[in-house]
């Protein structure tokens, strides 16, 4: 299954709400503020690199750029993806839930 | 791969018309279809050509209409939520005596149950919104 998830964690708890219910092998998709909760130095960390070890996290590098953060301020572990690495995931995966 | 894609926030307002709009660019150059566009709540503000943005910004509805255009898209507008925020093609002008009507081109007005029909009919749906 694919999540994304497009609120920062500083501003939403969507992404808290999707690492815990995603279930382990499924796919996390970071866009639009969402790609904030990728950074390595933040509050959100610990959260994320824990579900790492069972979901993949992937972050959209269009919006990553957007916003000034480049691969290196990312945790270890999260892949970046463009538009078509996201239309690859969507495909890849039968099911799609959209945390808005 | 059969898409259809659902826009519930307005142009300008944060960024799901742009993602939703990117993400159907990407699919199709993937060769992949585009069922429906479905716009729901505030995206159904997507839908009117009256928009006049700065000229040195994007313009996100004759976007929408020149992909429709070129990829013969379905563009479809929820009446219930256009109706709200005014939203008329010339059919709903007349139904409900407005004295014009701003519905942009390649898209159309219908109802929830072209939503319901998208996600029977393709193998992805996915949600852009705020």
């Amino acid at each position: 299954m694919l999540h994304t998830v497009n609120k920062s964690p500083f501003e939403s708890s969507s992404l808290k709400t999707c690492l815990s219910l995603a279930r382990s092998g499924s796919d996390v998709l970071l866009i639009e503020d969402g790609v904030y909760g990728a950074l390595a130095k933040s509050a959100h960390a610990p959260l994320v690199t824990e579900a790492l070890e069972a979901v993949r996290v992937y972050a959209l590098e269009p919006d990553l750029k957007a916003r000034g953060l480049s691969g290196d301020r990312l945790l270890p572990g999260i892949e970046v993806v463009g538009y078509d690495g996201f239309v690859d995931l969507a495909c890849a995966n039968d099911k799609i839930q959209n945390w808005l | 791969m059969k898409f259809s894609v659902m826009v519930n926030e307005g142009p300008y307002t944060h960024q799901a018309s742009d993602s939703a709009y990117q993400f159907i660019r990407a699919a199709l150059s993937a060769g992949h279809e585009i069922f429906r566009v479905f716009f729901y709540h505030d995206g159904v503000n997507n839908g009117t050509r009256l928009t006049t943005p700065p000229q040195d910004d994007r313009n996100i509805v004759n976007r929408w209409s020149e992909l429709a255009s070129e990829h013969d898209l379905d563009l479809v507008v929820c009446v219930a939520a256009a109706q709200r925020r005014g939203i008329v093609d010339p059919d709903e002008a007349k139904r409900n005596s407005k004295d014009g009507d701003n519905i942009a081109p390649g898209f159309r007005i219908s109802g929830l149950g072209q939503l319901i029909e998208a996600g029977i009919e393709s193998d992805r749906l996915l949600v852009f919104g705020d």
